[in-house]
């Protein structure tokens, strides 16, 4: 017995040697005897397999009144408690409809149908000599056309071919107009107040204490015409922050006002919102891929997919003390795309 | 048909015959019923998943009419009005005001789209799960390449399914996945921002979109699937089907049940066993409660925002490039004379190069082995998955490749329930990514390998029985009996093949290629565990050495016990 616990491999005959393998074989014994089942020689057996699959088949009934019991009897009474007790009981009626059914069937077939396997041969899928006869009919075929023989009627057509496809690719232009420059404008623009999301109040800069961000969107934004995708490129997070711990680069001093900073809320990796803020670390985080930008440094990416920081948005405060922004963003929102720059 | 040949009808006594008459002479179909009433399949649990994914299918198709009954893709902006009270006078698009309606106020509605749901995300886990087998069993060889392939483009078009399906609703969710789709489509070169363009019918999100992605969802794509189906089953009845080798099983016959009655009612049985089981877990377990989520809004999003399964591995991958390694940054501005384009790899290389790796190793597989074992013979016998270690180690290298992609979709969940941070988890995965497949190669080999060494000894010692008996002169030994002709045949009976050195072609020379192909052979063959012969047997038990089967001598004193 233990001869194949200790040993090296080739000595105990359990790897190959060159040769070995291949040449002898055992020989196919053939079906295994058929065993017959319980069913198949106990009568008693095979009545009751004949009552189980009875049953089983009453409890498909069973289910489908069940189910008509749930559609009925349950009215809707518009809370979420009577809704879901409707769907158990016509998700469980139709489940007892189906299983009883299909159990039923598959106990049918497995305790009392014919269960001796049989052997069936199988067959060449197509014979060699009809390949041989088809690829001489398609020769034939090439040949009358005279395909071959005609290079220029075979090449024009090609060309052709080819070209028309083409028409079918273009009658889809007007699916949507072209980019334009739209990508890189946003409702922003000089005096534009910073208004709450979704309300659409203004903000003071008083109201914004050390430590709080807002969700931010442009005055007006609700009134206009194509909410939704000026609000996909337009919303922001407005945040405080000690004025100290923010490093603006130069030229960029002045785009915040006394530690308050907006910036894009719109992911430059995939166009994500960026919705997450760690007020202990100053870092935005985008829930969908996880890139996160540090506030601190001009949100700056510092982990995850993104490659570009979040654009800032230039704010300052207007003679009534609100936030308002003192132009659009410097370059486009959102994702990159080709025509970028 | 008459045989009016023969110049005398055929005269149905039964009453089936009768019927079958009536139809037959009408139709025709007599020859069909002949061929196919009693067309034999071999049985396998392995065998089932192929009909999950049918029946599946059927119940998506069902379940999918009655939705679209009450469904209206339109993404014109409406105040709810209906039941469920906390979104009421919320404003949001058609698409989603009556996704509500079908969920709170239609009867049925809600346990309809449960059972849709439910059964597309089982729909693709049976289609994955179907490759699977094809794949470590061998089954996709001569000549079942062209349904291999088939195969693979229905698991594409079943995620496209999914995925057009998921976005209709216009919930926050699904909104989130479309601008997703749409951050990938712009990063493509040149063409990309027209293609956002054209799909969204403007800027993203528009009003176009749901009811674009509506007609691929019940026209297009189901009909593809449904004619790609219907050539994988004609192909199915082509090849007939494969089995596993045994006693009375050869590469030349087929045994099993026939269709009528036995499989028949096996596999129709099937199907309401799989749509009751799908409306077990749709009546207990909600599944996508798009009142949660609220209407798609570009601002909100929530924590731990997760793909359907099947599109996860996808988003993990985006997850686990990094935007820029070592101060390198996967966005490059590239000057052109007319200007500066930006050529966003960052995710450009994950959206299409762990898929485009995953799909091409999967429609170009069947080739490769091929082309590697020489081996242009038609394979009606299905290989154990250790009888072939080296595909197998393969097959296992891709489902962690997949895996770990798909657990990075979830890297945010990891991070919160095993209270990890984000970022180890981030780059845990990274390194993962690649050493992880490598590591499920060996591993999976050497197991592999290691199984048949089992099988070996199970031949050739026979089976432990774990009866200790001590025999006449004093010493113990374990009895190990031996398997039966039936179990030996079946655990010898294998292809193994060898190392196919490179061959010289026509002229004496070897080229390049073969010389490649002989390497491949190699890495494939070189470890390798032979069926046990005749021979082999026959030494194993003169070698007369304790262990195995007790010779004469003691079996009369071990009976005797």
């Amino acid at each position: 017995m233990a001869d194949h616990s200790h040993g090296s491999p080739e000595q105990t005959g359990t790897v190959a040697k060159p040769g070995q393998g291949g040449v002898q074989k055992f020989q196919d014994p053939g079906l295994p005897p058929h065993r017959p089942r319980l069913a198949d020689t106990d009568p008693r057996a095979e009545k009751r397999a004949e009552r189980q699959v009875g049953v089983l088949f009453l409890v498909s009934i069973f289910g489908t009144v069940l189910f008509f019991f749930g559609y009925f009897a349950i009215p809707l009474d518009q809370t979420i408690g009577t809704l879901r007790l409707q769907n158990l009981l016509l998700g469980l009626g139709t489940a007892f409809a189906m299983l009883g059914i299909g159990v039923g069937i598959v106990h049918w077939a497995k305790t009392l149908m014919p269960d001796h396997e049989i052997s069936e041969d199988r067959h060449e899928i197509r014979p060699e000599a009809d390949r041989a006869d088809a690829e001489k009919i398609v020769g034939d075929i090439l040949e009358e056309s005279g395909i071959k023989r005609r290079p220029l009627i075979r090449n024009t057509l090609l060309g052709a071919s080819i070209l028309a496809i083409f028409p079918a690719i273009a009658i889809f232009r007007d699916l949507g107009p072209l980019p334009g420059d739209v990508l890189r404008q946003t409702m922003w623009d000089e005096g534009v107040r910073l208004t709450r999301d979704p309300s659409g109040t203004p903000i003071k800069a008083s109201d914004v204490t050390i430590g709080s961000a807002f969700h931010v969107i442009p005055e007006g934004l609700n009134e206009s015409e194509h909410k939704l995708e000026e609000k996909a490129k337009a919303v922001v997070l407005l945040m405080r922050l000690k004025p100290e711990s923010l490093n603006p680069s130069p030229g960029r001093e002045d785009w915040g006002f006394e530690g308050i900073v907006a910036y894009s809320k719109i992911c430059t990796h995939v166009g994500c919102p960026v919705a997450l803020y760690e007020q202990q670390t100053h870092h935005l985080l985008c829930p969908c891929h996880q890139s996160t930008f540090d506030l601190t440094q001009e949100c700056k990416v510092i982990f995850g997919p993104a490659v570009r920081p979040l654009p800032q948005l230039p704010i300052s405060v207007d003679d009534e003390g609100y936030l308002v922004a003192t132009s659009d963003f410097q370059e486009p929102v959102g994702p990159s795309y080709w025509e970028r720059g | 048909m008459s045989s009016s040949a023969a110049g005398r009808e055929y005269q149905p006594k039964t009453s089936v015959g009768k019927i079958t008459n009536f139809v037959d002479t009408r139709v025709g179909g007599s020859a069909m019923v002949k061929e196919f009433g009693r067309k034999i399949f071999p049985d396998h649990w392995t065998f089932m998943f192929g009909e999950v994914a049918l029946y599946s299918f059927v119940i998506l198709l069902l379940s999918g009419t009655f939705l679209t009954f009450f469904f209206d893709p339109s993404m014109a902006e409406t105040h709810y009005d209906g039941s469920y009270v906390p979104l009421r006078g919320i404003e949001m698009s058609v698409a989603y005001s009556s996704s509500l309606d079908i969920s709170f106020d239609i009867r049925g509605g809600l346990f309809m789209r449960q059972v849709h749901h439910w059964s597309a995300l089982l729909f693709v886990a049976a289609v994955s799960v179907h490759m699977l087998r094809v794949f470590f069993t061998g089954a996709f060889r001569k000549p079942r390449e062209l349904n291999w392939v088939i195969g693979g483009v229905l698991l594409i078009l079943a995620m496209a399914a999914g995925f057009t399906g998921y976005s209709l609703p216009d919930d926050l969710l699904s909104g989130n996945g479309l601008r997703i789709i749409d951050g990938v489509i712009k990063s493509i070169p040149v063409v990309g921002t027209y293609i956002s363009f054209f799909l969204f019918g403007g800027e993203f999100p528009g009003t176009e979109i749901i009811p674009r992605l509506y007609v691929l969802h019940i026209l297009l794509i189901p009909a593809l699937i449904l004619l790609l189906i219907a050539i994988h089953l004609f192909l199915v009845v082509v090849h007939k089907h494969t089995q596993f080798p045994g006693p009375g099983r050869t590469n030349d016959n087929v045994v099993g049940f026939p269709v009528g009655p036995v499989y028949a009612a096996k596999a129709g049985g099937f199907f309401f066993i799989v749509f009751g089981v799908v409306a077990a877990i749709s009546a207990a377990f909600t599944i996508n409660p798009i009142w949660n989520y609220g209407p798609y809004d570009p601002s909100p999003v929530s924590a731990g925002t997760q793909p359907d399964w099947y599109i996860g591995w996808v988003d993990g991958a985006l997850r686990l490039m990094p935007g820029i390694i070592a101060g390198f940054p996967f966005e490059w501005e590239i000057p052109f004379p007319w200007g500066v384009n930006t050529l966003s790899l960052n995710v450009l290389l994950p959206a299409l190069v762990p898929a485009g790796i995953v799909f091409t190793m999967l429609f170009a597989w069947p080739w490769i082995e091929a082309w590697v074992t020489k081996d242009r013979r038609e394979r009606h016998l299905l290989d154990r998955p250790r009888n072939a270690p080296t595909r197998t180690g393969v097959g296992v290298a891709g489902v962690v490749f997949y895996c770990v992609m798909w657990a990075a979709a979830s890297s945010d969940l990891i991070a919160t329930h095993f209270m990890v941070s984000l970022n180890d988890v981030t780059y845990w995965l990274r390194a993962l990514f690649f050493i992880g497949p490598v590591i499920g190669f060996i591993v999976a080999r050497r197991i592999a390998l290691a199984l048949q060494r089992k099988d070996r000894e199970i031949v050739l010692h026979g089976r432990e029985t774990g009866r200790i008996v001590r025999l006449p002169h004093g010493e113990f030994i374990e009895v190990h009996e031996p398997v039966d002709e039936y179990k030996r045949y079946k655990l010898t009976t294998f292809d193994s093949p060898q190392v196919l050195p490179a061959q010289a072609d026509v002229n004496g020379h070897i080229t390049k290629g073969e010389k490649r192909r002989a390497w491949a052979s190699r890495f494939f063959f070189e470890d390798r565990v032979a069926p046990v012969t005749p021979a082999e047997l026959e030494e194993a038990h003169s070698h007369g050495h304790h262990g195995e089967v007790a010779n004469e001598h003691d079996k009369a004193s071990i009976s005797s016990h």
